[in-house]
């Protein structure tokens, strides 16, 4: 590489860091703080090491409940692990089942509304009426069931979470495809002789698809709740693992002695769910003010 | 005029600014009036002027992050300047009364109008007791013409149709007899004949000794309220002075253009717009290709019924036949719901009709699988009386009009810019976005998209009545250029009359989804034969001066 391309990459970079800098800027405060947070987060999923204070598998029975403090930060558990360090190592696997079932829900969910939203007619009524059956039983339910009778792994728990939250984002996205439908524009390229292929093209599938980002953040969050909950019940990931919803079944037990087994991983989760909240809310003000103000 | 006495209302150089931003967040700069009991002001001026913000900053509402100065404020002889909200309140609805522009979102959807009306007595303790409130609000109701007053009491504003939901809201207005009446385009989503009605009804309270301050863009609805009038333009006041003057002989190049801008004080036909605006020249090659004899366009005995939310079948169209020939223009009038639109929906083969046919170019248009019909789309294109809702908000304006173009010439370089051009748009506009255009250029956009295709028939179903009236006449001129210069015909759907004798070589008059009239465009609007038509004309308010020649 010569120099000139080096100083041509260069600048390339410092443009980017520049409009990066401007974005930034213009995130309200507490939009930021949310964005950090989840910054944090994915750090600790990606390399959880570098942020723990202890080793979360190494038990240390002269330490057993200890209240939070500068040694450990969240506390200790019934046997000395450091829960700051247990916390910040169930990370992944919480992140990926809340990855993983917001994945696989907007894909049951795209498949189901895209072809209710599309084809209408006795498909959307078929759809639509199978949606509502889904919607009559407790999404809970539905969940429990599942990992009932499949095997409690964190697979199943993605696939349960996954199913049980399908059918409300299915009905939303045919609502996006029929609105977007009956709009002027889509009714003026069809004036124009385009096919209805091209306009499916063209308009109604962007913008149908418009408010899926903002979807999947807010999904996220209420993943994450939900695969905690179940795990909470004992429906998940078992309790030597760290996941947080663990985290929290093992320390039910000991709640009155020592509180902080359960306020801890429930703010993580909380956290993580109320800054995906708040960072998707502020993403879909955005985006629409984009569309609104060009 | 009568200056004796204290003025009912004495402003004087108000001012009103929004943010810190002065001087361009200041939208009101310096208006001075007074106001004697039983006289109107009228407040002209085209969306932007400032003439809304100055009657709300009357009573206290100029909006969220407004700052408002002015020298005096008095109403009866007392300030209002510095009042706190409590004051406010007790002042607004009982000494001043304000009707808004849509009766529709003023009007809470989940209560009877009957309680809506009635609330204003209620807060203020006029009366006593529920029976003599709701006797006082049936004695409203019935005062505002509106019919069966007792039962319509009890229905919700959504069971009312627009006029009488205007009348309702003028009700509630006058429910506790204030000295002052603000009406902020109290007519303007309404149809002309019962613009006329209410018209009527605010000239009753005038003559009642009321003081009214009228609001509107429509200078010939001024002209028949307003005693003294001020013309307002960007927040300043152009002209200021007693009606019939301003009106004979407007002394500001600004008033000037507005009357100039109004179809109906021109002969027909002529451009409306300042002569200083570019004539429009087009190359050879944009015209549309040439079709064989015979008309164009010819629909044939359409029948269109829709079954209502009632499960009750309604005819919107019932037997309309016309023919639209070469280079002509074919103006369909009409109040809402005379069935124009769905005329135009089924010309536009986006609606198939029951009973009927439409052949475009001499072959079938209707009754046809879409699939046939695709390909001689190029040969129709519509302008909307919403263009932004008809393009794809992801969309820049290139993207819109290249879209428009049929493949065998889209690659051609340059085909949009001559489309812009064409328009009056600049080539510098192509990257933009429909949003970041004014309403007028978004209309030029539509139209540029219309013709990119070539088509022989144009639909334009209220092209311009979302538009200020020197846009309007902007964009008439530039339909009457394209007209002349490529050899279009249009059909031209408005509700306004004069619009539609401007520009059209014949008319047909629609009410009740039937055609009552159909002649030349001058038979219909200088002697109408059929009643309807006459009652139509006799309700368009008109401006006290001859036509320009």
């Amino acid at each position: 590489m010569s120099s000139t391309d080096q100083a041509l990459v260069f600048r390339a970079v410092e443009r980017r860091r520049s409009a990066v800098a401007a974005f930034v800027r213009t995130l309200p405060p507490g939009v930021a703080v949310a964005a950090l947070v989840i910054v944090l987060f994915v750090a600790a999923a990606a390399a959880p090491g570098h942020l723990q204070t202890h080793n979360p598998f190494r038990t240390d029975l002269y330490a057993t409940l200890q209240p939070p403090s500068l040694a450990h930060l969240f506390g200790t558990d019934q046997s000395g692990r450091d829960l700051f360090s247990r916390v910040v190592e169930g990370t992944r696997q919480s992140l990926t089942i809340g990855i993983g079932a917001t994945g696989l829900s907007l894909s049951i969910a795209l498949l189901l509304g895209v072809t209710a939203g599309l084809a209408g007619g006795a498909v959307d009524a078929a759809i639509s009426r199978f949606l509502e059956v889904l919607f009559a039983f407790p999404n809970l339910f539905l969940a429990l069931l599942f990992v009932t009778v499949f095997a409690a792994t964190p697979a199943t728990l993605v696939i349960a979470v996954g199913i049980g939250t399908a059918p409300g984002y299915a009905r939303m996205i045919r609502g996006q495809f029929l609105s977007v439908k009956r709009a002027g524009y889509v009714e003026a390229a069809r004036t124009l002789g385009h096919s209805y292929g091209r306009v499916v093209r063209q308009h109604i599938f962007p913008n149908a698809m418009r408010p899926l980002v903002v979807m999947i953040t807010l999904g996220l969050g209420q993943s994450i709740v939900w695969a905690s909950g179940l795990a909470f019940l004992g429906l998940g990931v078992a309790p030597p693992s760290p996941e947080w919803g663990a985290l929290l079944d093992a320390g039910r037990h000991y709640v009155t002695r020592a509180w902080w087994l359960e306020v801890m991983p429930g703010l993580a989760i909380i956290a993580f769910a109320l800054s995906a909240t708040v960072v998707s809310r502020h993403l879909q003000d955005r985006l629409e003010g984009r569309v609104h103000a060009g | 005029m009568p200056a004796d006495g204290v003025p009912l209302l004495k402003v004087e150089d108000l001012r009103v600014s929004f943010g810190r931003d002065e001087p361009r967040g200041t939208v009101v700069k310096g208006v001075s009036f007074t106001l004697h009991p039983g006289r109107c002001l009228g407040i002209v001026g085209e969306s932007g002027s400032g003439k809304s913000v100055t009657a709300r900053s009357i009573v206290g509402l100029a909006g969220l992050g407004g700052f408002v100065h002015a020298k005096t404020i008095a109403f009866n002889g007392h300030s209002l300047i510095g009042q706190a909200d409590r004051q406010w309140r007790r002042i607004r609805g009982r000494h001043i009364g304000y009707i808004l522009q849509d009766a529709l979102t003023s009007l809470d959807q989940l209560r009877s109008v009957g309680r809506e009306v009635g609330e204003g007595l209620e807060l203020h303790g006029v009366t006593r007791s529920a029976a003599e409130r709701d006797a006082r609000v049936v004695e409203l109701l019935t005062s505002v013409g509106l019919p069966d007053p007792a039962i319509k009491a009890r229905q919700l504003p959504s069971e009312l149709s627009g006029g009488q939901r205007q009348r309702a809201l003028i009700a509630s207005a006058l429910a506790l007899d204030p000295e002052l009446l603000i009406a902020d385009e109290p007519t303007t989503a309404l149809d002309v004949t019962v613009q006329a009605q209410v018209l009527d009804l605010l000239e009753q309270t005038k003559a009642r000794g009321k003081a009214l301050i009228l609001i509107s863009h429509d200078l010939a609805v001024v002209s028949r309220m307003a005693d003294e009038v001020i013309v307002m333009c960007n927040g300043d006041v152009v002209e200021q002075g007693p009606a019939a003057e301003i009106f004979a002989r407007p002394r500001h190049g600004y008033t000037r253009r507005l009357i100039d801008a109004i179809p109906s004080a021109h002969r027909r036909g002529s451009r409306l717009a300042p002569a200083s605006a570019p004539r429009l020249r087009v190359a050879e090659e944009v015209r549309p290709e040439a079709v064989a004899s015979g008309p164009l366009l010819e629909a044939s005995g359409l029948v269109k019924r829709f079954r209502g939310p009632d499960k009750i079948l309604r005819t919107a169209v019932a037997g309309v036949s016309f023919a639209l020939a070469q280079g002509e223009t074919l103006g369909i009038v009409g109040e809402s719901g005379s069935g124009k639109s769905t005329v135009a929906r089924i010309v536009m083969a986006l609606e198939e009709p029951d009973e009927g046919y439409v052949r475009l170019n001499g072959l079938p248009w209707t009754g046809i699988a879409e699939r046939e019909r695709r390909a001689r789309r190029r040969f129709i294109a519509m302008v909307y009386q919403d263009p932004l809702s008809s393009f794809d908000p992801r969309w820049t304006i290139e993207r819109i009009i290249a879209d428009a173009i049929p493949d065998t010439e889209a690659h051609r370089p340059g085909r949009v810019s001559e489309l812009l051009n064409l328009v009056s748009l600049p080539a510098s506009h192509r990257g933009r976005r429909a949003l970041d255009l004014s309403g007028g250029q978004r209309q030029r956009v539509a139209v540029a998209r219309a013709v990119a295709s070539r088509p022989n028939v144009i639909v334009c179903d209220e092209p311009v009545s979302a538009l200020d009236v020197s846009v309007q006449a902007q964009i008439l001129d530039l339909l009457g250029d394209l007209k002349r210069e490529l050899g279009v015909s249009y059909l031209f759907i408005s509700h306004d009359l004069g619009v539609v004798h401007h520009v059209s070589d014949r008319v047909l008059v629609m009410s009740g989804g039937e055609v009552v009239e159909s002649s030349e465009a001058d038979d219909v609007f200088l002697a109408p034969r059929h009643p309807y038509s006459r009652t139509l004309l006799a309700a368009v308010p008109r401006l006290p001066i001859a036509p320009a020649a």
